[in-house]
C-alpha cells in the first residue's frame, strides 16, 4: 500500500480540498449510519421522533469519503485507518469490542485469528481489516504474542 | 582546616553558608537531578546503543531498517517498516544528510510539505539523527513551520475529587468560555464515567458549541462511552517504544490501529498517547535514549492511521527533567510529531516541576512556535480536583497564561473572561444539568448545588452528595437505552434551548465526520479547522499563524487592564489657594535662605504628590524643617522644565545660600548646590511613592545644613522594591501632566501663606 504515496501527495498540492468539509459542501447527501439524511436530523424531528443512536453515527459510504479527503491531502495511513473504519461501521458495538479484546497480546491462537479474518470477511465485507487481522496473527506467532497454552 | 576539607564540606552542603542554605530551599532544590545511565534507559537524546539509521529496501520490502535484519526485527519495527515508511521517498530521504534536512527545518525557504515528504520516508533513527543537529531555537522554528494546523490551539482537563456533576459541568462551561477547543475528563472511581463525560459534555455545549469532549478510561469503556454519544474524542490511546513495554501495556501496534478503527467507525476523533521516558518507567527501555523510542512511538501512531498524538512526555515529564537536556528531548519529540504531520498535543499538562521559574521557561518551547494544543490539558481546575495527578498549570494560573499572551502577542489557546460572564456560564450549565438529572431520573442536583458550583473554586466548595446513587445512575445509564437524542429533549424542554440545538449539532457533525481529519478543532459556530483547510502555510515573516485583528483584539483585553485616561483622578483637584505668583524671581541675597523650586504644576493642575501626600502638607514639612535650622524657605515655580534635576539646578542659582531643594509635583525630590551640574546633586528621593511628611521635613532641614557648610547624615528612605512596578504608568501619566504645564517663562517667586510653627 505504500507505492502510491508519494505520487499522491504530488498531485493534490493543488486540489479543492476533495469537498472539505463534507458538512458544508456536501450538506444535501449526507445521511447517518441509519441512512437518515443529515437534513432530517433536526432538532423538530429529535422533539418529535424517535431517534436512534444510529441516527447520528457516521456510514460507511461518510467514513470512505473523508477517507479520500484524507489520501488526497497527503495522509495515506490515516485514509487506510478510515477505510477499516468505514468497514467496522457493519459490526455491532457488542462484537466490536470483543475483536479488540481478541487482537491484544496473548489473547488468541493462531486459528482463532483466521477464524476471526474469515467471518470479517464473510459476516461484515471488512476485507481490508480481515488482512490487517491475519498479518497481526503471523507477527503474533513469531513474536510470541499468541494466546499460551501452557498456562 | 585545610583546602581539601573546606571542599569536601561545601560539596556536602554544611559549610554553614546562608546563601546556599537558602538556595537549597528554593523550589528548584525539590525535584530530583540525576545523571544519564544508557543501561538503564536513563538518557534523553542520545544512547551509545542506540541504533545507527540504515535502510534497504528489495523489491518494495524493508529488508533491514536502522542496522536490523527483517529477520530480526519485533513486531515494532516491523509494523513501522510496513506501515508507516512512504518506501518511494525513502531512499532519497535516506541518502539526505540529517544535518540537511535539520536544516531545511530551520531554512523559512523551505515550505512544510517539502520536509514532511522527506520524514515520512525516515526510520525512527534518521528522524533523530535529524533532531540531535538542532538546538532548541531550531528546534521551535521547526515547530512553528511543522504544526500540522495553522491555527494554535488548546486542550483543558476538567475533573473533581468527589465527582461532583454540577461542578464538572460549571468547570467545562468555565474552559469552554476560556477557548478550549478540547476538554479531557476522567475519574476517581472507573464507574462515574458516563455522568462525568456527560457533565461535561453538557457543560460545555451550554456555554460554547463545537467544543469537543473525552473521557480517559479504560480503552474498552472508553469505547462504549464514545458510541453512547457521550465523547467526541479519544486520545488516551498508548503506544510504547519497546517490545516489552507495548505488550506490558496489553496492547500490540495491531490491536491499537483497530482500536483506532473502532473509534473511527463511530465518528470517534483519535489521538494516539506516547512520550519520553514510559519505557524506562516500564523497565523495558532497551538501554536505548528515550528519543528513539518516542521516534518508534510516533512511527506506529502514524503507521496506525491516528491523526495524532499527545507527547512530550505527558505524565512521565519529571523523568526526563531529571535528566540533562530533558527539557529539549520533549521539545524533540514534539517536533518529530509534526514532521510525521501527526496533530500534537504537546504535553504542558502533568506536574513536571515545583518551580514557576522552570515551568514557565519550558512552556515557552511549545507557547511560543505555537503547537496544535499547547497543552495535552491545562488544568482548569485547582491542583486538589485534578484526577489526572495534578497540573503543571491550574486554574490559579489563568490570569498569568493570559497576561503571558498579552505580553507576547502569542495564542496560547486561552481567552481572558470577565468574572460576571464566567459565573453566568457556570450558573447556567449546572442548571442544564440539573435539568438533564431530573428528566433523566438521575439523583437531583438542588438548586443550593447549582449555586455553589457557580461560585466554586473546587470542590470543597461543593455540598456533599449521595456517590453511592450517583455511580448506580451512572450504571443504568451505560446500560440503558437513553441516548444524545434524550439529553438533547430533556433540554429543550426546560428551557435550555441553545444547550440542546448545541448538543444536537454535535451529533450532527459525528454523521459528518470532518473532524476525523487531521488536527481538526472547530472554531466559533461549528467552523472546523484542520489540516485539510486550515493547513499551515509558514514560510516566514508575514506568512503563517498571526494573532491579529479580532483574535488579538480579544486576547489583549484581559479584564485587568484600565483606561490610563483617569489615572491620575486622586492627584488633580482644585489648585492650592494659599499659593500665589508674585513676580519673576531674582537671585537671593541671603545667605540664610533655601530655595524650594517646585515644578510646573505643582499645587495647581496636580495637588497631590504619587504617594498622595497633599502639595499643600509636603511645602509645609520642607519649610518647616528648614525653619528648625533657624533658615527661611523661599518657594519659587519652575517653568521651563518638569525635569526634577532641571527644577533643582534652576533653584539653586536662585537661592542666596546656594542650596535649594527641587520638588516634583508628583513628589520627586533633590537637594541641589549651585555650581554642581544638573545631573549631580547633595542627595536625590527618587522613589517618591516611599516618602513620607517626616521625610520631607528632614530633608529641609538637611538642605539648611548644607547651607551652613555641614555634612550631614543623608534622609534614610527605605527601599521599596516593588514600586515602580505597581507605580510606573502613574508616574509616566503625572509626568505626562507637568510637561504639559511647561512654559518659556523664567521661574517665578510665588508667595505661600503660612507661617512655621517653631
Amino acid at each position: 500500500m505504500t507505492d502510491e504515496r508519494s505520487e499522491e501527495r504530488g498531485n493534490t498540492s493543488q486540489s479543492s480540498n476533495g469537498g472539505y468539509p463534507l458538512y458544508a459542501n456536501r450538506n444535501d447527501t449526507l445521511a447517518a449510519a441509519s441512512g437518515r439524511p443529515l437534513r432530517d436530523l433536526s432538532l423538530q424531528k429529535t422533539l418529535s421522533e424517535d431517534i436512534s443512536s444510529e441516527d447520528y453515527s457516521i456510514s460507511a459510504e461518510t467514513l470512505r469519503a473523508q477517507a479520500e479527503i484524507a489520501r488526497g491531502a497527503g495522509y495515506p495511513q490515516l485514509a487506510q485507518n478510515l477505510e477499516r473504519a468505514s468497514e467496522l461501521t457493519a459490526v455491532p458495538n457488542d462484537t466490536l469490542l470483543e475483536m479488540y479484546e481478541m487482537l491484544r497480546p496473548g489473547r488468541c491462537s493462531f486459528e482463532e485469528y483466521e477464524a476471526l479474518a474469515q467471518r470479517l470477511r464473510a459476516e461484515f465485507n471488512a476485507a481490508a481489516t480481515a488482512a490487517f487481522v491475519e498479518e497481526a496473527a503471523n507477527v503474533y506467532r513469531e513474536r510470541g504474542l499468541l494466546r499460551r497454552e501452557l498456562e | 582546616m585545610t583546602t581539601t576539607a573546606t571542599l569536601d564540606r561545601s560539596v556536602n552542603g554544611d559549610t554553614g553558608s546562608r546563601r546556599f542554605s537558602i538556595l537549597a530551599g528554593r523550589d528548584i532544590n525539590r525535584e530530583t537531578y540525576v545523571e544519564e545511565w544508557a543501561e538503564a534507559g536513563l538518557t534523553v537524546a542520545d544512547s551509545p546503543y542506540d541504533p545507527q539509521p540504515s535502510l534497504r529496501i528489495v523489491d518494495g520490502q524493508v529488508m533491514e531498517m536502522d542496522g536490523k535484519e527483517r529477520a530480526d526485527f519485533d513486531a515494532l519495527d516491523r509494523f513501522i517498516a510496513d506501515h508507516a515508511l512512504d518506501l518511494p521517498v525513502a531512499e532519497e530521504a535516506m541518502a539526505t544528510p540529517s544535518h540537511q534536512i535539520a536544516r531545511m527545518l530551520v531554512d523559512i525557504n523551505v515550505p512544510q510539505p517539502t520536509i514532511r515528504r522527506l520524514a515520512d520516508g525516515c526510520t525512527p533513527a534518521k528522524l533523530c539523527e535529524i533532531v540531535r543537529h538542532m538546538n532548541v531555537l531550531e528546534m521551535m522554528m521547526g515547530l512553528g513551520k511543522m504544526r500540522v494546523r495553522k491555527t494554535p490551539a488548546n486542550q483543558a482537563h476538567v475533573t473533581n475529587w468527589r465527582e461532583n456533576p454540577a461542578l464538572l459541568a460549571a468547570d467545562a462551561a468555565e474552559a469552554a468560555l476560556r477557548g478550549f477547543a478540547e476538554i479531557e475528563t476522567t475519574v476517581r472511581v472507573a464507574r462515574a464515567a458516563p455522568l462525568n463525560a456527560l457533565a461535561i459534555l453538557v457543560g460545555s455545549q451550554t456555554s460554547r458549541g463545537g467544543v469537543l469532549t473525552q473521557c480517559a478510561v479504560e480503552e474498552a469503556f472508553g469505547l462504549r462511552l464514545g458510541i453512547k454519544g457521550l465523547t467526541s474524542y479519544a486520545e488516551t490511546l498508548s503506544v510504547y517504544g519497546s517490545e516489552r513495554s507495548f505488550v506490558d501495556g496489553d496492547d500490540t501496534p495491531w490491536s491499537k490501529a483497530f482500536l483506532a478503527s473502532a473509534y473511527a467507525s463511530r465518528g470517534i476523533k483519535v489521538r494516539f498517547t506516547s512520550g519520553t521516558g514510559s519505557e524506562a518507567l516500564m523497565g523495558y527501555a532497551e538501554q536505548c535514549s528515550m528519543l528513539y523510542l518516542e521516534a518508534r512511538c510516533l512511527l506506529i501512531t502514524k503507521g496506525a492511521g491516528s491523526q495524532g498524538v499527545q507527547n512530550g512526555s505527558i505524565s512521565c515529564i519529571a523523568l526526563p527533567e531529571a535528566l540533562p537536556g530533558g527539557v529539549r528531548g520533549v521539545l524533540a519529540e514534539n517536533l518529530l510529531a509534526s514532521m510525521l504531520g501527526l496533530e500534537c498535543a504537546s504535553g504542558n499538562d502533568a506536574l513536571a516541576s515545583h518551580s514557576a521559574l522552570r515551568k514557565t521557561a519550558k512552556l515557552m518551547l511549545q507557547m511560543i512556535p505555537g503547537t496544535d494544543f499547547i497543552c495535552s490539558g491545562y488544568s482548569a481546575i485547582p491542583k486538589q480536583d485534578n484526577m489526572f495527578g495534578g497540573g503543571n498549570f491550574d486554574a490559579e494560573d489563568f490570569d498569568d497564561w493570559t497576561v503571558i499572551q498579552r505580553d507576547m502577542q502569542v495564542n496560547g489557546g486561552i481567552r481572558p473572561v470577565k468574572e460576571a460572564d464566567a459565573v453566568a456560564a457556570r450558573r447556567q450549565a449546572a442548571q442544564a444539568l440539573q435539568a438533564i438529572y431530573a428528566e433523566l431520573d438521575f439523583p437531583p442536583i438542588g438548586d443550593e448545588e447549582v449555586e455553589a458550583a457557580a461560585l466554586a473554586h473546587s470542590s470543597e466548595d461543593m455540598p456533599e452528595r449521595d456517590m453511592v446513587a450517583d455511580l448506580a445512575a451512572a450504571d443504568r445509564f451505560l446500560e440503558g437505552t437513553a441516548n444524545l437524542s434524550d439529553v438533547v429533549r430533556a433540554l429543550h424542554r426546560s428551557g435550555f434551548e441553545q444547550a440542546a440545538a448545541n448538543l444536537l449539532e454535535m451529533g450532527r457533525q459525528r454523521v459528518a465526520g470532518d473532524y476525523l481529519q487531521p488536527s481538526a478543532i472547530f472554531a466559533d459556530g461549528f467552523n472546523v479547522i484542520s489540516a485539510i483547510n486550515d493547513n499551515n502555510d509558514y514560510t516566514g515573516p508575514g506568512t503563517g499563524y498571526r494573532l491579529e485583528g479580532e483574535t488579538w483584539d480579544a486576547l489583549q483585553r484581559i479584564p485587568q487592564q484600565k483606561s490610563p485616561r483617569d489615572f491620575i483622578d486622586a492627584q488633580v483637584g482644585e489648585p492650592l489657594p494659599n499659593l500665589a505668583e508674585i513676580s519673576t524671581a531674582k537671585v537671593g541675597a541671603s545667605a540664610k535662605e533655601i530655595v524650594v523650586a517646585v515644578g510646573p504644576a505643582y499645587g495647581t493642575s496636580l495637588v497631590k504628590t504619587i504617594g498622595e501626600l497633599d502639595h499643600e502638607e509636603v511645602l509645609e514639612a520642607l519649610l518647616t524643617g528648614v525653619a528648625e535650622e533657624e533658615f527661611y524657605g523661599r518657594v519659587v515655580r519652575v517653568y521651563h522644565s518638569a525635569d526634577c534635576a532641571a527644577i533643582g539646578h534652576a533653584g539653586a542659582r536662585l537661592s542666596g545660600s546656594g542650596i535649594a531643594v527641587g520638588l516634583q509635583s508628583r513628589g520627586t525630590t533633590v537637594i541641589q548646590k549651585r555650581g554642581l551640574a544638573p545631573l549631580n546633586n547633595l542627595e536625590l528621593f527618587p522613589q517618591s511613592p516611599s516618602l513620607t511628611l517626616e521625610i520631607y521635613q528632614a530633608i529641609g532641614r538637611n538642605a539648611a545644613r548644607y547651607a551652613k557648610g555641614l555634612s550631614p547624615l543623608p534622609v534614610g528612605v527605605k527601599v521599596d522594591n516593588g514600586a515602580r512596578l505597581r507605580l510606573i504608568v502613574k508616574t509616566a501619566l503625572l509626568h505626562r501632566r507637568e510637561i504639559d504645564d511647561i512654559q518659556e517663562k523664567a521661574p517665578q517667586e510665588l508667595y505661600f501663606r503660612w507661617e512655621p510653627d517653631v
